[in-house]
């Protein structure tokens, strides 16, 4: 046997050790930071480009530096607090849990079908758990309150109405995303992610038979990270940059490296439910290569609406949660149901 | 209604996905100068006859001409032994004060004797504002070529006459 020998068929085999799960863990938080650093480089040059300019290609060939330039600003920069923040350690804990929740909830993700290197079972996600849809909406919920209270811990007008507004619309949104996921979850009869794409691997890339589920999900998803066009609790022109206003320096980037990772999370969520994960048609062993594939156009795409759309209006978009999405996503729920049974 | 918003909505991200393609409009600034236009009004010079006397001789004509008072100079008689410029008087001080010149190019104009004309530069960024009150002698000297200039050609424009003859 070979010793990196594709595991698809049993995700849920021999236990993994607790240190490869260790291990597994600081290299995806090692590769999510990195993504994060490049995702904002591939964004501004993206953007850059529906544009007709460049974007950033002064630091460094084609401006690859530019992420590492940042950095070091940030870090350099004077750490501000208002003198009027109403609690310094929740000021402080605010970005932290932001930060800490957004990387937690990556954990879940299943990347590949697993392996077996030298007698160790590697598994392709670092817990794999029975229940890692629920978590991920569970984590997603709580880092919502560091938002919350980053704006409401700075004691400023604009922070406060961009965590209020920030607050309402995970609320509404989470909705409909949890219920639009409900299809996928009827159909594999699994809430384990790794379940859910080895029944996508029996039967078909749920796309196909969950396309308007999918459709909430995606309008759903960039709502619940927060992003152009759904991008209310930072809208610059009205909020200076909503709950983060009172935030520098590094404490601003932990913020930023949430946002970022939440929606690469949010991207894989869409990936292993809807488009099959780690699985293609041919070539299984490269698991984590498609995987990322398919992670990067749907990045891709978030960063194409934010070019494409224009920020929609507060009750546009209480009116497209409440009365569009949730109907939509109830009643393809209640659909597969029926499906689901009779069939 | 719904067909049309989708719809309407997918042909904004075609629209959108075709300027990737386009590429850029951007010019490169420090690598790339795009050429200035033959009249272009950028830093000014003082100029000299052929035989090297100064043509100024320090009549503040330039100075009163000037609407945002950035020209100062001072006037001191030539002598046998120390003949500056072709007239009575030269100018013993001329200073131009790049900070506040708004390069409206009167002083030219004022200017009887085209002593004083404006080049094509304007990278003229200081780290100090005194660094920006440009001497006689600065004036005088020969600017470093760097401004490129389109070619006359290619406009319509006549060539300035102090640029034709002396």
């Amino acid at each position: 046997m070979s010793p990196l020998a594709t595991n698809v068929a049993l995700p849920l085999a021999a236990a993994e050790r607790w240190w490869v799960g260790a291990i597994e863990a600081f290299v995806v938080i090692m590769i999510l930071l990195l993504t994060f650093a490049f995702m904002t480089l591939i964004e501004r040059k993206l953007l850059g480009r529906f544009q007709l300019r460049f974007g950033p290609n002064r630091a460094g060939p084609f401006g690859v530096l530019q992420p590492f330039a940042d950095l070091i600003k940030l870090v350099r920069k004077a750490p501000f607090r208002p003198d009027r923040v109403i609690h310094p350690v929740l000021y402080l804990g605010a970005p932290a849990l932001s930060a800490t929740m957004a990387f937690l909830a990556f954990s879940v993700i299943p990347w590949g079908g697993g392996w077996e290197l030298y007698g160790f079972q590697i598994d392709g996600q670092v817990v794999n758990l029975p229940i890692s849809l629920i978590v991920i909406f569970a984590i997603g919920s709580i880092s919502s309150y560091g938002v919350l209270l980053g704006g409401w811990v700075s004691e400023s007008k604009y922070a406060l109405i961009g965590a209020m507004r920030a607050g309402a619309q995970l609320v509404s949104y989470e909705v409909a995303l949890a219920l639009s996921v409900l299809g996928v979850v009827l159909m594999s009869r699994s809430l384990s992610l790794t379940g859910i794409v080895a029944a996508q691997q029996r039967t078909i890339w749920y796309i196909v038979p969950q396309i308007v589920g999918f459709a909430c999900f995606a309008v759903a998803g960039v709502a619940e990270v927060g992003r152009a066009p759904f991008d209310l609790p930072e809208a610059e022109q009205e909020l200076v940059a909503g709950y983060h206003t009172e935030y520098s320096g590094m404490r601003w980037g932990l913020f930023q490296i949430a946002e970022y990772v939440h929606m690469i999370t949010i991207s894989a969520l869409m990936v292993t439910l809807f488009f099959g994960g780690w699985l293609f048609p041919v070539l299984h062993r490269f698991g984590p290569i498609w995987f990322v594939l398919k992670l990067a156009i749907v990045l891709f795409c978030f960063i194409w609406a934010r070019a494409t759309l224009p920020r929609l209006r507060y009750d546009q978009l209480m009116n497209l949660g409440w009365k569009v999405l949730l109907p939509v996503a109830t009643v393809n729920a209640v659909a597969t149901a029926f499906f689901v049974v009779l069939v | 209604m719904i067909g049309k918003t989708v719809i309407g909505t997918a042909r904004g991200f075609g629209v959108t996905l075709k300027q990737i393609f386009r590429g850029t409009v951007t010019e490169q600034y420090p690598e790339y100068k795009r050429p200035v236009y033959p009249r272009f009004r950028g830093r000014h010079r003082l100029n000299r006859h052929a035989n090297g006397l100064e043509k100024c001789v320090g009549c503040s004509l330039c100075a009163a001409a000037c609407p945002v008072d950035c020209i100062r100079v001072v006037a001191a008689e030539n002598t046998p032994e120390n003949r500056v410029s072709a007239g009575e008087r030269y100018a013993r001080i001329y200073e131009i004060n790049l900070s506040r010149c708004i390069l409206c190019g009167y002083c030219e104009l004022a200017c009887p004797f085209d002593a004083i004309t404006l080049g094509n530069d304007y990278e003229f960024s200081e780290y100090s504002r005194r660094d920006l009150i440009y001497s006689k002698d600065m004036l005088l000297a020969e600017p470093i070529k760097r401004t490129p200039v389109a070619d006359p050609e290619l406009y319509d424009t006549p060539t300035p006459y102090y640029r034709t003859g002396s």
